[in-house]
């Protein structure tokens, strides 16, 4: 590092940045990848209703489909925020 | 036994033409009888990049339509004799490449005995991308460590193992490889760039090579000598590093590591 970079304001570390946002939509793209194409829209979608009760990140809405000898299943996950106080650590 | 390689990306201008060229190049170098086929189809470049543009009579597109033989379109290479290049056709007729033609020209070319045949895909996921992978037993997925760069790749990796005869007839997808190019190692230390791990991670394919960003590259495409040929260059030895560990050397990774500035640079350089 030189002197003049002291002086300078650092710029975020964006390489993290680019990385974090990658592995979300990797994650969303890949569990959708082979399966209906209304997957994506009815995440969202599933998302904003969500969203009307509770605050929860983009990436909390989580959909698979699940193949077998019955047919599909279609998996859904939600991650809801950590209730304050509900947890020893807080 | 010979085996066919596809240079794939989905997102256009990362690397694959230079990408086919040296490694094409680097497989001759080692005594392999190799072809290289430009699918291109309208965006013929290839030929420039490996310096026999002014050579090209017949195209890809010529033998599938039974215009000219496989060994009329043949453009043997200046510096191996072993290697031999298939120009892309300049139609406009994306429609000119069919599943058929392309499979009966690679089998053609495995009776004619090369070890490997590289497939040089166009940008996208439309059909000359499809045919230039449909036919592959490897995959090497070129990727930028940038976000859409790897977005690409990574719905190419989808492709590659759905959309390929190898998975249409449930043998799975052949080995895949990602080949990280335009790697700046500085702006990766700066926090600017992600770095090889990264990319590695996200995508959760090994990495066949990383190809660090050089001015060589332009120099080598300039003068239409692919860039493994220029020793004394870092992309041009990071090319043939990937040559070898495509044959099954086992080879350090090298030049992940930005060249360590001098006193003066350090202090006040930018
Ligand atoms: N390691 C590198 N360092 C510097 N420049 C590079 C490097 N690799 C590729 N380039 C440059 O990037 C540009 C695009 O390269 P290339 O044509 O090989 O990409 P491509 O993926 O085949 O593009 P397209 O999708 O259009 O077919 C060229 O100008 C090339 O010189
Ligand atoms: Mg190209």
């Amino acid at each position: 590092m030189s002197l003049l970079d002291f002086l300078r304001p650092r710029p975020k570390n964006t390489a993290n940045i680019a990385r974090e946002r990658l592995r979300i939509i990797v994650a969303q793209e890949r569990a959708t990848r082979g399966g209906p194409d209304y997957l994506p829209l009815l995440r969202n979608e599933l998302l904003e209703v969500i969203r009307k009760y509770v605050h929860v990140g983009a990436d909390a809405v989580q959909i698979n489909v699940e193949r077998s000898n019955e047919g599909e299943v279609l998996e859904l996950s939600v991650a809801l925020p950590e209730v304050p106080g509900a947890s020893g650590t807080g | 036994m010979s085996e066919t390689l596809v240079i794939t990306s989905g997102k256009g201008g990362v690397g694959k033409t230079t990408t086919s060229a040296s490694l094409a190049s680097g497989l001759a170098q080692r005594g392999h009888k190799t072809a290289v086929i430009d699918f291109d189809v309208g965006l013929r470049n290839l030929d420039l990049i490996m310096g026999c543009e002014r050579r090209v009579v017949y195209d890809f597109v010529n033998v599938i339509q039974n215009e000219a033989t496989l060994k009329q379109a043949l453009i043997r290479d200046k510096r191996h004799d072993n290697l031999s290049v298939l120009a892309a056709s300049q139609t406009r007729d994306k429609d000119a490449l069919t599943q058929e033609g392309v499979g009966r020209v690679l089998d053609e070319l495995k009776q004619d005995g090369f070890d490997y045949i590289v497939c040089d895909s166009p940008a996208g996921i439309e059909k000359g991308a499809h045919l230039a992978m449909y036919f592959s037993d490897r995959a090497v997925v070129v990727v930028n460590p940038e976000v859409s760069s790897v977005r690409d790749s990574d719905r190419i990796l989808g492709l590659l193992s759905s959309k390929t005869r190898r998975a249409e007839q449930g043998e799975g997808p052949g080995p895949q490889h990602l080949l990280l190019t335009r790697y700046n190692p500085a702006r990766v230390e700066a926090g600017e760039m992600m770095s090889v791990g990264d990319v590695e991670e996200i995508l959760g394919i090994p990495v066949l090579g990383v190809i660090p960003e050089s001015e060589q590259v332009l120099a080598a495409s300039n003068s239409g000598v692919p860039v493994i040929h220029d020793a004394g260059s870092i992309a041009g030895q990071a090319y043939g590093d990937a040559v070898a560990r495509l044959v099954g050397e086992d080879v350090p990774m090298r030049f992940l590591e930005a060249p360590k500035k001098g006193f003066f640079k350090r202090m006040f350089g930018t």
